[in-house]
């Protein structure tokens, strides 16, 4: 059984929807990151799921139980959540970490012990009389998170709780609460920018666009099997095509691309229209060799129009005619040194079938995430 | 040395009706910042948290008590207390009660005002984070007054600054009548228009030391560390 789960969830505010959901649940126990641009609706979305914000439209259920409004303290008390900025109050790091014990009205001595060893488990206990806004920000956002999850929520929101530390604070923390979330088996919505963030701790990714969510599912679906163009683009895959399936077979689909012709695993009927997507990673640059391809494999000779240097990996841009554009992909330094890869310099792009992902249209192609 | 004390002795109120009118300027200003304060610190957090329609036209009425002059509360408190007034059964004219209904009046919108820029001035999302503590609607406001204290021991030296030293309404609604209704400010006004100038300053000078002293205890309040 889901721990909550929104159904057809409206938020409405100055007369425009801003939060539309058919359909959300959130599994007992799992890491849920909750990817989207900004004013895509997330934050929006924790203050549903907090109980803290009444939907227009919709139910809320909690473990099956459909939500009464105003939501009961009991219920509220139950979810806990933590912001991009550690919005500490006045007072030590102790007296921070005691708050929500407090208006529980858990007797001092006990709150004391439980405060301290939520500081201890995120390694601040030995700033607990330090007054809480003398703290870096590390140990800030440290006291923050132990202040959340002293309470042992059953919920725990995050509002991109590290967006504003350096990436390797960020990352040691990332790690650290990643364990005590799951060692303490707490469901957990998670809030960032950061792709990369999302991948190492979820176990699903949800993509929120304009108050929609565009799809929910398991990493590697989210990333290689985008459910819309939208997601495809948002999830940086580099490359969707627009094209027809001309002619599948049991195990492949050939998608007419302007006057190129594409192999791809996903299996649709023919004469679908498609959106075809490769990841800039999946697309191997060589050198030109001329020939057939194997069967299934795409190969498609072109030249360099541009390189950019991203540090560890450069981007190139190939023109190999399709009408869409330069095919994007991301090549090693080494490769790119090997190559000698400038502009105007001839290169063959290959990928496999199983690399290309075909997203049966709809609406407009020019659908983007903005 | 003491023929300048003495001749000073001279020239005040005798000490025990001066320990009167201090006591009283202190008992009824006192009375009065505390109901302000009362009233004015959940209406200023209500008016900063939330938004409804109307918002903007209670805010403009605060910001314009805040200036209100005090002779013109003192007439619509007299209107209002006066035998045909709608609260003459009362019968409060020329009673302390008065005073302290009119000193209310002038400080509550100060109290109001200041407290709605303290919340107002505290990032938006406390109010958020402290809900997500699991905070009920009352120990929200107990939470942001503790945050924003230190603005609001400033609402309270407004405030208690503002009424002390007041002088036109008291003078309307209490009259002024010795061992009854008179307060410091409107007995520097009787001695000065009898010509009693070294009294008054005396007073004067009572009233700035007063002023001075509460005023010192509520920066004390408001400077000191926290422990």
């Amino acid at each position: 059984m889901s721990l909550v789960a929104l159904r057809g969830v409206e938020v409405v505010r100055d007369g425009k929807t801003i939060l539309s959901l058919d359909g959300l649940a959130l599994r007992e126990g799992e890491l849920l990151a909750l990817l989207g641009p900004t004013g895509a609706g997330k934050s929006t979305l924790l203050r549903v799921l907090h109980l803290l914000d009444r939907p227009a439209a919709g139910v809320i259920e909690w473990r099956g139980v459909p939500v009464a409004w105003p939501a009961p303290i009991d219920l509220r008390r139950r979810i806990a959540m933590a912001f991009q900025d550690p919005l500490l109050f006045s007072g030590t790091t102790l007296e921070n970490v005691l708050y929500g014990l407090s208006v529980r009205g858990v007797p001092r001595g006990a709150a004391r012990e439980k405060a301290e060893e939520a500081l201890r488990l995120l390694r601040v206990d030995h700033l607990s009389h330090r007054r809480a806004r003398t703290l870096s920000g590390g140990e800030a956002q440290r006291t923050a998170l132990a202040r959340a999850l002293v309470l042992r929520p059953e919920l725990l929101l995050l509002d991109e709780p590290f967006a504003a530390l350096d990436a390797p604070i960020r990352r040691h923390l990332l790690e650290e609460l990643t364990q005590v979330v799951k060692a303490h088996g707490i469901t957990c919505v998670y809030v960032t920018h950061e792709q990369g963030e999302a991948f190492s701790v979820a176990d699903r990714i949800a993509v929120l666009r304009r108050g929609q969510l565009l799809q929910a599912g398991a990493p590697e679906d989210v990333l290689l099997r985008p459910a819309s163009r939208a997601v495809a683009r948002f999830m940086q895959t580099g490359n969707v095509l627009a094209g027809v399936v001309s002619r599948r077979t049991e195990a492949l689909s050939e998608v007419v691309v302007g006057e190129r012709l594409l192999f791809s695993r996903t299996v649709l009927a023919k004469g679908t229209p498609v959106d075809a997507c490769v990841r800039r990673e999946e697309i191997l640059v060589e050198p030109p060799a001329g020939g057939a391809p194997a069967p299934g494999l795409n190969r498609f000779p072109g030249a360099v129009e541009s390189v950019v240097d991203h540090g560890a990996t450069l981007h190139v841009r190939i023109d190999a005619g399709f009408p869409a554009g330069p095919l994007q992909a991301l090549v090693t330094r080494r490769v790119a040194h090997d190559l000698a890869l400038r502009p105007g310099h001839p290169v063959e792009a290959t990928f496999s079938a199983s690399s290309v992902h075909l997203i049966p249209r709809e609406g407009s192609p020019d659908d983007d995430l903005s | 040395m003491t023929g300048v004390l003495a001749s000073l002795g001279a020239l005040l109120p005798a000490p025990g009706e001066l320990l009167g009118i201090v006591l009283l300027s202190l008992v009824v200003s006192g009375v009065a910042i505390v109901i302000s304060m009362l009233v004015g610190v959940p209406v200023g957090i209500f008016l900063g948290l939330h938004r409804f329609p109307g918002r903007a036209f209670l805010v403009t009425l605060v910001n314009t008590g805040m200036g209100l002059p005090p002779v013109v509360v003192g007439l619509g408190v007299f209107l209002l207390l006066a035998r045909s007034g709608p609260l003459g059964g009362l019968d409060l004219l020329y009673t302390p009660g008065a005073m302290v209904l009119a000193q209310v009046v002038i400080a509550t919108p100060l109290v109001v005002g200041i407290t709605l820029a303290a919340i107002q001035g505290l990032d938006e999302r406390l109010h958020l984070q402290i809900l997500s503590l699991g905070a009920s609607r009352t120990q929200l406001y107990l939470k942001l007054v503790k945050e924003a204290r230190l603005s609001l021991v400033a609402a309270l030296a407004a405030g208690f600054g503002s009424i002390i030293s007041e002088v036109g309404a008291v003078m309307m609604v209490g009259g002024n009548i010795r061992g009854q209704t008179r307060v410091m400010t409107t007995a520097i006004v009787l001695e000065t228009r009898q010509g009693e100038f070294a009294s008054a300053i005396v007073l004067g000078v009572v009233l700035l030391a007063l002023a001075l002293g509460i005023n010192w205890l509520f920066t004390w309040v408001q400077q000191r560390k926290p422990a």
